[in-house]
């Protein structure tokens, strides 16, 4: 495989394209509703009109307003169906040649749609995932191409430093400073993982990116391969995405097959191979030191760091591990430039971050906004309200790690910063949006409890705090509880927080802080007074009659 | 100055704590001159009295009738001390808390039915075993206690020792090998 | 070897590299509480008592698993270690049935001495009150779960010390528990030795042998690391 090989592919490609091209998404979302047989009946219709020489129907990724899915676009008239059914299929074909329709439309003009920028999404919905050669049509692998044969892996690192991108599996770590650290560790075995195992409840970015375009991920970890000096990488994804794993494996084939994965990526001495490493389905092992004792077939349970992965990963060797879009930023960096990408965002997030909008909202689906846009832009704007126009109380950010974050902050620009400062975090992405019948007690309590479910065991605070807390609020939700009750459970949301091994007990109070911190009424509603003063232990006995 | 109004009150335990109690032996005769022992299963009183400044709780809260008499206690009492492991931990008489909700009826079944000599039935008149509660807890769980004494049975020096501080008027401090449990 | 000079509690210490905090105050003669740590296995960092304040971070760091270095100040008894190490034991003790009182372990458990030396007089959370069962099938040993605090003590003992590979961690959360080979009776594992040295490095009640007095559970588990220390320095003497 060389340049002009990879140039050829796309000219045919190109070449080859016809007149009208029907998108249909394939998905997970879409696919739950009946797409893949919606796709079937379009290419039937298509044959029937006999109009094959001039209409494409292409099987694409998501298209993101998978509330309103199957979705079908039609190119160059940009006209999107939604909701589309096998039976309407004929009249879409119908519609081509000039026949009224009056199938339900989506407006693709709307602010869900133009307030969106798409780098990591920009091919999601637009090429087959499951075709490399419309990927490389798409530019594909000129990035790999342009970091093999004209850059050194310093200047790869240099280039990510550059860009301002940081991580996008929740903590926001200086993507380019984990590189730069890898690379630098001794060690002539090194690994690249990506981080694939997506567990929060609500999010399915990576998702979305693994079945829409798996060979950006691949480009993304051979990038990072040459850049850190490795040589081998996987990719951990769960095991609940059946569809991301198959077009994944389907993508490293052909990868493989045309020499751009293997011995010798594009005729240059670097190799690269990239294995799947299917994860059974434990939030914990999305954590990075979990997520490699799995892969090394341990039990998959978080150890303390440092050593970092960075020093001391997989088999003891440094170990470079990343998010599925974090590796999904990286061609498009190649690409377009690190002083691009860095002109997208604000001063410390740069580029733009995916989200996975559900909750009591009218447009549930996937957005790709720039880093700093309000949430109000994000939720009222783009999302469009609550269903029925009833009032937005809060988003929840970050996951069962995260927090909520009450509706007279909506104006919060989303970045790192101003979310953590909001006692909530990033986190992967999913944003839940909750309206006025929320009660917050009940949310706290829920996002407990999966914490609480999905605890590995192995430390103490997490393992039997997360149940105390529970009970707690149990107790507060049944109307049994008193003050005294709330004070030992905010005590034991500082001590889960400061005494757990790992990032998923250190967080499991998120939930329960923030909304304490804004919806405190609404616990001390619950709250019952308490039958008898005395401290509990806490209080000095008053002065003894008949005391010396 | 007046006396140290005492109380000691025998919930669902063995009667263990209050024989070390009685361990306290030339002591209790020693401040005899300091304290009324105004309720307590050594002493013939019916009713809990107004007024007590410190009591000393054996037992878990195992049945209604426990219930009853702890609130009646607290709001009747200044100082009250959790004394014996049943008392600070539920201890033996919780394990039955193991049986899930339901314990209740197997534990009756247990006594009264299946390991019993004669006369096969539940006690089931008002007034004979007063119902069970759903789960055994430890005083504090009911209501605020100030002091825990540990031991099962806390042996008759710690009882001494927490007695004598709370007859100088210090809150009672014990540490170290004074709060084993068991 | 490089030495390094440390501040422990206000004393400067000095260590060797590679040391962890554990085992530099340990040397120096300051004691930090432990479960989950045994002399002549790994450390995992798992019970979170030896957690330290290390000036430079706000993170708490484990003293068992953090290595010293040159300048290190340590704090490892102020008042908010107090509070989380005496929480920490609360969450232990209600989270299974310790009770003490008809334990065979009674006076010999580490988690007990650890309730008196940090002054842990009583629980404020709900006791969880689990069933769970005892394992009686082996000839001469038991293990009763109700006792086990999760340290995974027994299980580096048994792998890394007897190398017989028999215990294990099962389940998640609250609801894990230790297994013998693949959740085989005890009695039906093909791979334990009978060796005994998972009762050894039990701090409870939780493994002990099959009618051992409560005066007999006293355990000397200096055999253990005795044997490490034999394995890997072929040192014979201690
Ligand atoms: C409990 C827990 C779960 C996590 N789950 C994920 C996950 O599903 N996907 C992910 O990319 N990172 C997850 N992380 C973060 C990873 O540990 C790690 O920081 C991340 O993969 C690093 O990639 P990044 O620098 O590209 O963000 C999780 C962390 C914790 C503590
Ligand atoms: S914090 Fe929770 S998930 Fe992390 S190591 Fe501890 S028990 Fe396991
Ligand atoms: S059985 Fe003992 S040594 Fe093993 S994990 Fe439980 S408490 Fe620790
Ligand atoms: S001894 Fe260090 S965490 Fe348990």
């Amino acid at each position: 495989m060389t340049l002009l090989d990879l140039e050829q592919i796309k000219d045919k490609e190109i070449a080859g394209r016809k007149k009208i091209v029907l998108r249909c998404c394939l998905a997970a979302g879409c696919t739950s509703s009946d797409s893949k047989n919606v796709k079937a009946r379009l290419d039937q219709a298509v044959v029937a009109a006999g109009l094959q020489d001039q209409v494409e129907v292409r099987g694409v990724g998501c298209m993101k307003l998978c509330c309103d899915g199957p979705l079908v676009q039609v190119d160059p008239a940009n006209t999107l169906y939604i909701k589309v059914t096998a039976d309407s299929t004929p009249s879409i074909i119908a519609a081509l040649s000039g026949g009224k329709s009056d199938l339900p439309q989506g407006d693709p003009q709307a602010a869900f749609f133009t307030k969106q920028l798409s780098i990591v999404l920009a091919n999601s919905g637009v090429i087959d995932p499951e075709r490399i050669e419309d990927y490389i049509a798409a530019d594909g692998y000129l990035a790999l191409h342009h970091a093999l044969t004209e850059m050194e892996p310093r200047g790869v690192v240099e280039a990510v430093v550059q860009s301002g991108l940081r991580g996008r599996g929740g903590a926001g770590f200086p993507t380019g400073l984990k590189w730069s650290t890898v690379a630098k560790s001794p060690g002539a075995k090194k690994y690249i993982i990506c981080n694939a195992d997506e567990g929060d409840p609500g999010a399915f970015m990576d998702r979305s990116v693994l079945e829409s375009d798996p060979h950006a991920v691949l480009e993304g970890m051979a990038v990072a391969a040459y850049a850190v000096g490795a040589d081998q990488g996987f990719i951990y994804v769960r095991a609940e995405y059946p569809l991301a794993i198959s077009r994944l494996q389907i993508a490293i084939k052909q990868a493989k097959r045309i020499g751009l994965l293997g011995m010798g990526v594009f005729e240059s001495p670097f190799n690269f191979n990239i294995d799947l490493r299917i994860g059974a389905g434990a939030f914990v092992c999305g954590e990075e030191t979990a997520l490699m004792a799995s892969v090394e077939g341990k039990r998959g349970t978080p150890r303390p760091r440092p050593p970092f992965p960075a020093e001391r990963g997989l088999w003891d060797c440094p170990t470079l591990i990343n998010n599925v879009e974090t590796f999904a930023n990286i061609p498009a960096i190649m690409r377009r430039g690190a002083e691009w990408f860095a002109s997208i965002g604000t001063e410390k997030s740069k580029g733009t971050k995916v989200f996975a909008l559900a909750g009591k909202i009218k447009n549930t689906g996937l957005i790709e906004v720039p880093m700093g846009t309000p949430l109000r832009t994000i939720v009222e704007e783009m999302g469009g309200g609550a269903p029925g126009g009833g009032a937005i109380k809060a988003v929840q950010t970050g996951g069962p790690s995260g927090g909520c974050i009450p509706a007279q902050h909506l104006d919060t620009p989303v970045d790192y910063e101003s979310l953590t400062k909001l006692g909530s975090i990033m986190g992967s992405g999913g944003m839940i949006v909750m309206d006025e019948t929320t009660n917050m007690v009940d949310v706290a309590r829920y996002f407990l409890e999966f914490c609480m479910d999905e605890s590995c065991g192995k430390c103490v605070p997490c393992r039997t705090g997360t149940v105390q807390m529970h009970h707690f609020l149990e107790k507060i939700l049944a109307k049994k509880a008193t003050a005294r009750d709330l004070t030992h459970l905010e005590e034991l949301c500082d001590m889960v927080r400061n005494t757990s091994l790992c990032g998923l007990g250190q967080n499991a109070p998120n939930p329960v802080q923030s909304t304490l911190r804004f919806f405190r009424h609404e616990y001390d509603a619950l709250l019952q007074p308490e039958l008898h003063s005395g401290g509990n232990g806490v209080a000095q006995p008053q002065p003894l009659a008949g005391a010396k | 100055m007046g006396r140290l109004k005492l109380a000691t009150v025998w919930f669902g335990g063995c009667a263990g704590c209050h024989m070390s109690f009685l361990d306290l032996d030339e002591f209790l005769i020693e401040v005899a001159g300091q304290i009324d022992l105004v309720y307590s299963p050594i002493v013939d009183c019916k009713e809990y009295p107004e007024g007590v400044d410190v009591a000393l709780l054996e037992g878990a809260i195992c049945n209604e009738d426990n219930l009853e008499l702890l609130h009646k206690i607290r709001a009747r009492t200044k100082v009250l001390v959790s004394f014996g492991d049943c008392a600070v931990t539920g201890n033996v008489p919780a394990i039955r808390n193991q049986l899930g909700p339901d314990n209740t009826t197997n534990v009756l079944q247990c006594a009264y039915i299946d390991n019993a000599q004669e006369n096969r039935r539940l006690p089931t008149h008002d007034g004979i075993v007063p119902a069970l509660l759903a789960r055994v807890v430890p005083v504090h769980e009911v209501v605020p206690v100030e002091h825990y004494l540990p031991g099962c049975p806390p042996p008759a020096d710690r009882i001494k020792a927490v007695l004598t501080q709370i007859l100088a008027g210090k809150p009672p401090h014990l540490e170290g090998a004074q709060l084993k449990f068991g | 070897m490089a030495a390094k000079t440390l501040t422990v509690d206000g004393r400067q210490i000095s260590a060797e590299n590679h040391t962890t905090i554990l085992q530099a105050a340990t040397d120096a003669g300051i004691k930090i509480p432990t479960l989950c740590h045994l002399d002549g296995v790994y450390d995992v960092g798992a019970c979170r008592l030896c957690l330290v304040e290390v000036k430079g971070t706000t993170k708490l760091l484990s003293a068992c698993t953090t290595r010293v270095y040159e300048g290190m100040e340590v704090t490892t008894n102020s008042e908010r270690l107090q509070k989380y190490r005496r929480m920490t034991l609360e969450l232990l003790f209600a989270e299974r049935n310790h009770t003490c009182a008809v334990c065979v372990a009674n006076g010999h458990c580490e988690l007990q001495a650890l309730a008196c030396e940090l002054g842990m007089d009583h629980v404020r959370y709900d006791y969880c009150s689990p069933k769970w069962g005892v394992d009686a099938t082996h000839p001469f040993l038991g293990m009763d779960h109700n006792r086990c605090i999760l340290c995974t003590r027994c299980v580096r003992t048994c792998w890394h010390i007897e190398g017989a590979g028999t215990k294990n961690v099962a389940g998640r959360g609250t609801k894990s528990y230790i297994i013998n080979d693949l959740n085989e009776p005890w009695g039906e594992s093909e791979t334990c030795t009978s060796c005994a040295k998972c009762v050894l490095s039990c701090p409870t009640g939780a493994l002990f042998h099959k009618g051992a007095t409560v005066g007999e559970m006293e355990r000397d588990r200096s055999k253990l690391a005795f044997i490490v220390n034999a394995r890997e320095k072929k040192q014979w003497v201690v």
